[in-house]
Order: C-alpha cells, then sequence, then structure tokens
C-alpha cells in the first residue's frame, strides 16, 4: 500500500511517529544504556534537567530514569505483541473450529469463550501470574488468556458467513480434507477484520502488562514502566515526576498503536473503496 | 413483563453451563497453586500432622482428582467458598464484606463514563466532521489510552497533594464518627478521585460509539428523508440519531462490566479502598489462592447479573428484541 | 443393459423456510449413461440446484439413493467419499465466488492433482500447463490471481479444475448461464469435444433451452421438485408434454424450430 494514502490524516502520521520513537528506543536501549537499567547510576531522586549525564534524573535509589525508559520500552512492546500475536493465533484457530465445526464442538467452545469472557481479564492474569509466578513468558500467556476471545468471536462470525461460499463447496466437491479447508480456504480469508482488531489488542495488551508490573507482577528481572510509576509512588509528594514520566510514555505508546491502526485500518478501507 | 420474565428465565438457564466451565477452571487453577484447602486451613487455625491427615481424608483430598471436583461442586452448591489463607475466615463471608464498596465504586463509574460519554458523543456526532467532532474524537482516544491507575496517580498529586481539595485514599474519614449526610458527603469526596479514574477510559469507549453510532444513522434512509422534509437539525439528532445509536450502548454497559471489575482492582489498590479488588490485589499479596478463586467466581456471578439486567432492561426498551427471543 | 454410470432414485428434500416446512424436492429419480449429457432443465427454484448439491453431497438428502459407478454414493463418509469425488465433479455457475479469492490459477489447478495424487510433485506444474491447454488457456495465466482473468477465462480454469482428476461425470450447474454469447458458443464448444475425447458424462443444468438443444441428448423437466418430463432431448424440445415444457418451450422464442430440428 502506498505512503501516502497510509499517511492521509494528521492523526495517522502521529501514530507512526510515535511507533517510530518507540521502535528506535528499543533498538538503541542496549547502545545508548550498555549498563543494566536496575543497577545505581547516581546520587538517589535527582530532579529531571539537572545533570546531562542523567538527562531525567534519578530514582529512590539512584537508578537512571531514561535508560529504564528506553530499557522499559522494550519490554511494554514485547509483551504487548507477543500477547497480541498470541491472542489473535489461538483466538482465530478456535474461532475458526468452532465456526467451521458446527454443531456440539461449535456450542462448547462457544460457552468457553463465554465464560472467559465473563471472569474479568484482568482477575485471571492476576490468578495466573500469581499461581505460577512472574516472568516475561508468563506474562504474556497471562494477558493472552483473556484477549483471545475477541479474536475467537469475530474469526467465528467470519467463518461462518464464508462458510456458505461457493468456493468452499468446490474445495469439498475436490476432495479437500476438511482440515485443509478450514486453515487453508478458510482461515486467511477470515483473518482480515481480526487483523484489524490488532492495535487494540496491542494496546490492551501493553496497558495490562503495565498494570500488572504497577501491582508488582511483572517478571523482577527487567524494567517496566508500571513497575517504575509504582516505584515513584513511595515518594509521590517530594518527587512525583518518577511516576509521571513513565506515564507519559506509556499513553504516548498506547496512543501512538492506537492511532497507526487506525491509519492502516482506514488507508486498507479506501484501497478496497478504490478496487 | 411476561415477556421480560421468559428472557429471564432462558438466559438464566443459558448462564449455567457457563458458570459450570468457570468453576471447573477455578478447580484446575486450585489445583495448579502449591498447597491444598487443608494447607490453607491449617496455616490459618493451627494444626499438628496427624489432624492434616484426618481433615485431608474427611475433606476427600486423598481422593481422585474427578471425586474433589465433585467435592468441590457440591461445597460450592452451599455457598462454601473454602477458607481464607490469610485472614483465617471464610472466603465467602470477606468477599461480601468487600462487595458493596466495590459496587458502589463501579456503578459511580459506570453512571458517571455512560452520562457524560453519551452527551459528548452526541455533541460530537451531532455535527460530523466539524472541528468539535476531531477535537472529541482525538481527545476521547487519548483518553483511552490512559491507564487507570496512572491517571489516579496524577489526579491524587494535582487534587490531594498539590492543591489538598480531596483526601489521599480510602473510602472515607476514619473514625470521623459522622452520620447521616455527612457521612454520605464524605464518602462522595473520597469517591471522586477513584471513580473519575475508573470511569474515564469507559467515558471515551461511550463517546466513541455514540460518535460512530450517529455517524451511522446519519446516513441511513429515514434521517435523510427527514432531513428532505425539512425536519430541523435539533430535532433530528434527538428524535432520530440520537435515540437510534444509544440502543448499542445499553449493551456495552453490560459488556464492559468485567473489564471495569478488573479496572476496579488497580484503582481500589491506588486509593486503598477496601473493596473487592484490593482484596484480590492482598490476596495475591499473601499467596491466598483460595481467596482470589473465590473472587473470581462471585466476579462471575456478578457480571452474569449485571448482564441479566442489561439484557432485560435492552428489552424493555426495544420492543423487537423480546419479540423475536421468544420466537427463536 | 448395463448398470448407468449415475442412477438416482425417490431422491426427497425439505428445507424449512420462515417457519415453514417444504419439499424442496419429492421423488426424483433419473439416470444418465456414461459419456452421455443430460439436461436438468425448470423454473427457477424447481430443486435443480439441490440435486446437483445432493449429488456432490454437499447437503444431504432426506430419503432416496443415488448410485455412482456402482456405489451407494450417499452412504460414503470420509476418505472413501473423497476419493470417488476425483470421478465426479462439478463447474459451478458463478466462478468468481467459486474460487478462493486469495488463490491462483495454478494453485487452483495443483489442489485436485495434489490430492488425489494423479501425477507426481515434479509433473505437477507440466501437469497444469496441459490442462490449461487443454481449455484453449496460455500457460502464462498460471501465475494470475482470478480476479485477474475475465470471466470467460473463469469459467475455463474451472473446467479445467474439474478435468484435473479425469472426471467420468461433471455436474454443470448454470455453468454457461453468466457469460455472454459468443463465450458460451465457444464453452459448449470445448464441454462437447471432451466429451467425444474422454467420454466424459454431463448433467447440464440450465434454463436455457438453445444450449441444451446444443448439447443435451436427454432432457428432463421439473417443476415443483419433480420431475414432469423426460425424454430425448429434439423431441421434448419439438413438442413438450407437460405443461412446464409448453411454458418453458413458449417462454424461448428465439428458439430456431428449424425443419432440421424436427427431421
Ligand atoms: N439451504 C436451503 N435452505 C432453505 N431453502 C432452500 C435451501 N436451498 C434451496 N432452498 C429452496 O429450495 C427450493 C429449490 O431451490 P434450488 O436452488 O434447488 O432451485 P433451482 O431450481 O436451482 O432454482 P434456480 O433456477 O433459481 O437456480 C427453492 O425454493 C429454494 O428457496
Ligand atoms: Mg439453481
Amino acid at each position: 500500500m502506498s505512503l501516502r494514502r497510509l499517511f492521509r490524516t494528521p492523526e495517522a502520521v502521529a501514530g507512526f511517529a510515535i511507533l517510530g520513537c518507540l521502535v528506535l528506543m528499543v533498538l538503541l536501549a542496549p547502545v545508548l544504556f550498555p549498563r543494566d537499567p536496575l543497577s545505581i547510576a547516581g546520587a538517589p531522586l535527582l530532579r529531571p534537567f539537572q545533570d546531562w549525564a542523567l538527562p531525567l534524573g534519578t530514582d529512590r535509589l539512584g537508578r537512571d530514569v531514561l535508560a529504564g525508559l528506553f530499557h522499559g520500552a522494550r519490554t511494554s512492546l514485547a509483551v504487548g505483541l507477543a500477547a497480541a500475536a498470541a491472542s489473535i493465533l489461538v483466538g482465530s484457530v478456535i474461532g475458526t473450529v468452532a465456526g467451521f465445526a458446527g454443531g456440539l464442538v461449535d456450542e462448547a467452545l462457544m460457552r468457553i469463550t463465554d465464560a472467559f469472557q465473563t471472569v474479568p481479564g484482568f482477575l485471571l492474569s492476576l490468578a495466573l501470574v500469581s499461581v505460577v509466578g512472574p516472568s516475561l513468558g508468563v506474562v504474556v500467556v497471562a494477558i493472552s488468556l483473556s484477549a483471545w476471545t475477541g479474536p475467537a468471536r469475530i474469526a467465528r462470525a467470519e467463518v461462518l458467513s464464508i462458510r456458505e461460499r461457493d468456493y468452499v463447496a468446490s474445495a469439498r466437491v475436490i476432495g479437500m480434507h476438511p482440515i485443509e479447508i478450514a486453515f487453508r480456504e478458510i482461515l486467511p480469508n477470515a483473518l482480515p477484520p481480526v487483523l484489524a482488531l490488532s492495535s487494540v489488542i496491542v494496546a490492551a495488551a501493553i496497558l495490562t502488562e503495565a498494570a500488572l508490573s504497577f501491582l508488582g507482577l511483572g517478571d523482577p528481572n527487567r524494567v517496566t514502566w508500571g513497575g517504575m510509576i509504582a516505584e515513584g509512588r513511595a515518594v509521590l509528594r517530594s518527587a512525583p515526576f518518577l511516576s509521571i514520566i513513565p506515564g507519559i510514555a506509556l499513553v504516548l505508546a498506547v496512543l501512538g498503536v492506537y492511532l497507526a491502526g487506525e491509519g492502516i485500518v482506514e488507508s486498507a478501507a479506501t484501497r478496497r473503496g478504490n478496487a | 413483563m411476561n415477556r421480560a420474565w421468559r428472557l429471564l428465565k432462558r438466559r438464566l438457564v443459558g448462564s449455567i453451563p457457563v458458570l459450570l466451565i468457570v468453576v471447573v477452571g477455578s478447580f484446575l487453577l486450585l489445583e495448579a497453586a502449591p498447597g491444598d484447602a487443608v494447607d490453607a486451613y491449617v496455616a490459618s487455625v493451627g494444626g499438628d500432622a496427624g489432624m492434616i491427615e484426618a481433615l485431608r481424608q474427611s475433606w476427600g483430598l486423598d481422593a481422585s482428582p474427578m471425586t474433589r471436583l465433585a467435592a468441590y461442586l457440591w461445597a460450592l452448591l452451599h455457598l462454601d467458598l473454602g477458607h481464607s489463607v490469610a485472614l483465617s475466615r471464610p472466603v465467602l463471608s470477606v468477599v461480601l464484606e468487600r462487595l458493596p464498596n466495590t459496587l458502589l465504586l463501579m456503578g459511580a463509574a459506570t453512571a458517571l463514563s455512560f452520562f457524560l460519554g453519551t452527551a459528548l458523543g452526541i455533541v460530537a456526532g451531532s455535527r460530523p466532521g466539524s472541528l468539535r467532532d476531531r477535537l472529541l474524537s482525538v481527545g476521547s482516544l487519548a483518553l483511552y489510552a490512559v491507564p487507570g491507575f496512572w491517571l489516579a496517580l496524577v489526579l491524587t498529586i494535582v487534587f490531594s497533594v498539590q492543591l489538598r481539595w480531596l483526601p489521599l485514599a480510602g473510602m472515607e474519614t476514619i473514625a470521623s464518627g459522622k452520620t447521616g449526610f455527612s457521612r454520605v458527603l464524605d464518602i462522595a469526596r473520597h469517591l471522586v478521585l477513584p471513580v473519575t479514574s475508573l470511569g474515564i477510559i469507559y467515558l471515551a469507549l461511550y463517546l466513541r460509539m455514540m460518535r460512530a453510532g450517529m455517524a451511522e444513522v446519519w446516513r441511513m434512509d429515514f434521517t435523510l428523508a427527514a432531513r428532505a422534509r425539512g425536519i430541523g437539525r435539533r430535532r433530528i439528532v434527538w428524535r432520530h440519531v440520537a435515540r437510534n445509536a444509544l440502543l448499542p450502548l445499553v449493551t456495552m454497559l453490560g459488556l464492559q462490566s468485567a473489564a471495569m471489575l478488573g479496572g476496579s482492582v488497580v484503582i481500589e489498590s491506588v486509593f486503598s479502598i477496601p473493596g473487592l479488588g484490593r482484596l484480590a490485589q492482598e490476596a495475591v499479596g499473601a499467596r491466598d489462592t483460595p481467596l482470589l478463586i473465590g473472587i473470581i467466581l462471585v466476579s462471575a456471578v456478578l457480571v452474569i447479573v449485571i448482564n441479566l439486567l442489561v439484557d432485560i432492561a435492552y428489552a424493555t426498551l426495544d420492543p423487537r428484541v423480546g419479540a423475536s427471543e421468544a420466537n427463536a | 443393459m448395463s448398470a448407468p454410470l449415475l442412477g438416482v432414485e425417490g431422491l426427497s428434500k425439505r428445507f424449512s423456510r420462515g417457519g415453514k416446512n417444504f419439499a424442496a424436492l419429492d421423488g426424483v429419480g433419473f439416470s444418465i449413461a456414461a459419456g452421455e449429457t443430460l439436461a436438468l432443465v425448470g423454473p427457477s427454484g424447481s430443486g435443480k440446484s439441490t440435486v446437483a448439491r445432493i449429488l456432490l453431497r454437499l447437503v444431504e438428502a432426506d430419503a432416496g439413493s443415488v448410485h455412482f459407478q456402482g456405489q451407494d454414493l450417499l452412504a460414503l463418509r470420509g476418505p472413501a467419499l473423497r476419493a470417488v469425488r476425483a470421478k465426479l465433479q462439478m463447474v459451478f455457475q458463478d466462478p468468481q465466488a467459486a474460487f478462493n479469492p486469495r488463490a491462483t490459477v495454478a494453485r487452483l489447478l495443483d489442489d485436485p492433482l495434489r490430492i488425489h495424487g494423479v501425477v507426481d510433485r515434479s509433473e505437477r506444474p507440466k501437469a497444469i500447463a496441459a490442462l490449461l491447454a487443454r481449455v484453449g488457456l496460455s500457460a502464462e495465466l498460471a501465475g494470475r490471481a482470478v480476479h485477474e482473468i475475465s470471466g470467460g477465462q473463469r469459467q475455463r480454469v474451472a473446467i479445467a479444475r474439474a478435468l484435473a482428476t479425469r472426471p467420468s461425470l461433471i455436474v454443470l450447474d448454470e455453468a454457461v448461464s453468466a457469460l455472454d454469447v459468443l463465450v458460451r458458443a465457444d464453452i459448449l464448444r470445448l464441454l462437447a469435444e471432451l466429451q467425444r475425447e474422454q467420454g466424459i458424462a454431463y448433467l447440464f443444468i440450465s434454463h436455457d433451452l438453445g444450449a441444451v438443444r446444443a448439447i443435451a441428448h436427454r432432457i428432463a423437466i421439473m417443476d415443483g421438485g419433480r420431475i414432469v418430463e423426460q425424454g430425448a432431448a429434439r423431441a421434448v424440445i419439438a413438442a413438450p408434454v407437460s405443461a412446464t415444457g409448453k411454458a418453458l418451450v413458449a417462454a424461448t422464442p428465439e428458439l430456431p424450430v428449424s425443419k432440421e430440428t424436427v427431421s
């Protein structure tokens, strides 16, 4: 798709600019801040813009806030993308199987989906991390556990309509195996509306990861924005910037994902409109 | 009302398998957690090795997983959600004690987000594409990107620490001896920030839904017809567009209740509100799995009940729904 | 007389529509010999496509039997059913809808070759080119996507796909109805040629008595889920007996009732 179409609205441009910065932060984090971001870099509670070696100051223990921000971007983006990918993969497979198989299989899978949507997702994530113990992988699984239901429902609805199309009948006529029909003929064609949802899922995953870290359930060996915000709470009166700065990074990142996602969906829609 | 009653019955029956799946899932999580119910009980009440063995046997914990699941279901049927390790009390009574605070918080946040969000959505949607529409849309997207717990901290810094207008935390002033109206006022003052932080994301959601819904309705034939007949814009906005765009939002009220319950965990932790969410965080901190699972079960029931109520409200608002449901 | 290629007896199917249950097929029976073309005609909604879909096992019949090459077709399941599909193919009315929108022509033709192991993997590109050539298309079309070729080319690809597994019967459900007149004549000529060369039998479903007259040996007229008239194509078209048949012929004014037809 052409870049002009992608960058049609100022909102989309802003979104891609933010995402670009985020990716740069992720790539440059180990170059610019090779030291462990959890190690002490200077005097504690240094305010921002005082010392140009530590532009955003230091936290309660003297850790470099800017370094934390850069390395935190890695965690946020990694968890967000991994959780979204897992949710979309699991959700679209389950939705496809339910929609294609129909009958009892469909009924059972949809009741399971209902059940997952009935339990507050964040409580579910909390419970899993608390039972299994926090690590990056567990956090990803915990977030996906509540996020796969949306893609599953959309994929199923899509599959239900595609299932009746002639090209599926034609695949049966040439003797294609039902599993191949489901995953080679139907699933790829059911995917676009599910993918249109992916920016929302990535954004929600980033926010959930931040909330888990904020409650102390993130991977303890990694810097996370949520963890930094929680750290700052202890000195909220004297050094509010410690909580405010990573929060701004979080808001910008999520906003960037939303805006870029809307841009992509819209440009895809106009392309289809032109075709 | 007969129709609403039939709908209620259908939905109740439909929610049984869902609840059963939740229960089995909870059971699996409980089994996966280190320690069992006896460990939990003994940790809170105390007891020696012999007693532990005896308890295991009498509670059937040495039996096969299927029997244990059956026993678990049986206990749940008797409203026995197990024993909290950390609090040395039955889970259900702890949960019920905290539930009203969460309901108050959620109710207020829902009301705030729904009414303000809808109103702003109508403002934005009554002139699609206008400057105020674009501003509100981008603004709502920005709000949508704000994590509630961070907003809570920022609001606290501004209104409690800097301006000292509102209390820092808690549900009400401790040992203030306030009663009646002054107590209500006190609680309300305490809830301003939590309710705002919890509701803001949903405010953005309702705003965007309302706006999108109205944009849709504007393009429909009957709206065009009304405009062609020369009916005033303001009248069309209220009589046709807003009314038709509102119904999907009502469904959303039920759908977002689960998410809001989840959101209240962090908000209650930030403001030290003794509700279900904070209880969940405490349970995690104390590795109190039975309590955590109890909270999950009660939340699931709560979500089911809220969705039922919303469905009934929807059926009464939209006569078409109940009719087709009854035929199906 | 040996058993026909396809024998259909007492086929019945009910659908429910708007809460009402009605018979889409009510005791349909006919047979097709090897290398023969039977045309199935009838007004819209008379149940022609339902017959086709039941034969291809896309829809299950309520009652009746279908014997194909001596096998009880309606009793087949799983791998046995998939195996028999090699010999029983179908061409749909709208080739655009009948092809996966993401597929290329090559993939569409490769699928049946691969699934039924018609030729070795290494031979498949050659087989695809041969199939394309057989239906009068150039091999360079293979790389194109479905939406990048014309309607007539698409229907040729559909026929090539049906031919890939060397079937003995092809069901053509309004396969030429959507094409313009010249392309239609071309495709009909191609079908006749294939029948001569490979002895393929057709169940040719159509509204178009002109096309039917050009290709069919026998004709069966359907109305309201029943077969109301059956016979040699030219005879039935020249002098229909049933009311439906008369109406169909009357509704086709350009049908040249030439001396040649009568004689
Ligand atoms: N899946 C279905 N569910 C309900 N009714 C159906 C279904 N398929 C077909 N019918 C009905 O069965 C009857 C026969 O349909 P069929 O498609 O076989 O007719 P047809 O002869 O092919 O018509 P046409 O010439 O318009 O293609 C019609 O009344 C149709 O509406
Ligand atoms: Mg038809």
